[in-house]
């Protein structure tokens, strides 16, 4: 598997593979994951055209201080197969696939990203994965999915859907899809990925959202997806870590640093092992307060 | 690719191009272009138009071109979806592999 780098998730921005417009200033916005569409947001009768105009945007048109993404469509979708076809060679950070529910649509599709990047000559399992939960069985399964490859980065939880297949009524106070958020986040601290929250649907509403992102952040996520670019900065700022979240971080990083001086194989920090998972977090609270542009590598500007 | 039929992709939005692809049979290759940018990008476009029809194997077409300031990926895009389109043939991705 190729190495992975630390790559900052705090908000995930979709562009519609229909618009070229759309495309273009998407760019300019603050969002750290840039996902362009070719599911939900392209009627049937403009699928191939989005195709050819997102794998033209990705390879020629692509942000280099993004997390850039293709949402491709579902598994069972008469779509999926030329979708991967082109993104693939379009050469993503990662693909986000929609509407999961068992661990093996992960596991086939990761088997033909790798056919593909064998075929044109990538390093196998270059591309991550970005999973998507969007239904009861989803959620119940979430646990396999997470674990289902070592491709996967991270998984969300989208709500929409999931209230329809729940026979729920979507609320703004979210109680209908509390459980499932929780169990999907449970998920992703298991399989040691990150956790993207559910989008808040109304854009006029600034309070209703910061609300809700301070719940998403204070249950564990580690980000939420944007329904419109209004909605990032907002976002952004309350996924800025605290000074305390930074202080543990630099000590776990200072640790494992002593660790590997006294070439210890285990390391421990107040009584805990530090593990890699562990590790991976720490780097990327350092990069989310980096990012928020706070200095966090010299101790007097965290006093 | 033997151009069968009238396909058009794209639109008149702003940053995109709305292109028609139409059978020329025994006139080889010609295309109209209107365009606000003309006078600076005419031929960069027209470069890109004939670029991509020749990646296809296209030998004869009629091409209306209605750029709305469209980037060249954009162009590309849109050209390579009216082909397939007025061919009524999916797109062979391997040729990106080249």
């Amino acid at each position: 598997m190729a190495e992975k780098t630390i790559r900052l998730k705090r908000t995930s921005l979709y562009a519609s593979g229909v618009s070229p417009v759309n495309m273009v200033q998407a760019v300019f916005y603050n969002e750290d994951m840039l996902i362009y569409d070719l599911e939900d947001s392209v009627p049937a009768s403009e699928k191939d055209a989005a195709r050819f105009l997102v794998y033209q945007m990705v390879k020629h048109h692509r942000p280099k201080d993004k997390y850039v993404g293709i949402r491709v469509n579902g598994i069972y979708s008469e779509y999926l197969e030329e979708d991967l076809q082109a993104a693939v060679r379009a050469k993503p950070d990662f693909l986000r696939i929609p509407k999961v529910e068992y661990a093996r649509e992960v596991q086939d599709i990761s088997n033909r990203i790798a056919a593909i990047e064998e075929k044109i000559g990538m390093e196998t399992g270059s591309i991550d994965l970005v999973v998507n939960v969007e239904s009861y069985m989803g959620v119940i399964n979430a646990m396999e999915i997470a674990k289902a490859s070592p491709r996967i980065v991270a998984m969300a939880v989208s709500a929409e859907d999931l209230t329809a297949s729940l026979k729920a009524q979507r609320t703004k106070q979210g109680l209908e899809v509390f459980y499932a958020r929780n169990a999907v986040l449970l998920a992703c601290r298991a399989a040691g990925i990150d956790a993207l929250d559910v989008v808040f649907s109304d854009i006029n509403d600034v309070a209703g959202l910061k609300e809700d992102t301070a719940l998403a952040k204070n249950l564990g996520f580690d980000g939420k997806t944007c329904i419109h670019p209004r909605q990032i900065d907002t976002v952004n700022t309350y996924f800025t870590p605290s000074m305390k979240e930074i202080r543990y971080a630099l000590r776990v990083l200072e640790a494992v640093e002593e660790g590997k001086r006294q070439k210890k194989g285990a390391v421990v920090l107040d009584g805990g092992m530090i593990d890699k998972p562990m590790e991976l977090r720490a780097l990327t609270t350092l990069a989310q307060a980096e990012a928020a542009g706070l200095h966090v590598r010299g101790e007097e500007k965290l006093s | 690719m033997e151009i069968k039929k009238p396909a058009v992709a794209g639109s008149l939005e702003s940053s995109d191009c709305q292109i028609t692809v139409e059978p020329n049979p025994g006139q080889g290759i010609s295309v109209h272009l209107e365009s606000d940018v003309k006078a600076m990008f005419g031929d960069s476009i027209l470069e890109t138009v004939h670029t991509v029809l020749k990646e296809l194997s296209v030998p004869e077409a009629h091409v209306e071109l209605r750029d709305r300031g469209a980037l060249d990926c954009v162009i590309r895009a849109r050209l390579q979806c009216a082909v397939c389109r007025a061919a009524e043939t999916a797109y062979d991705w391997t040729k990106e592999d080249a």
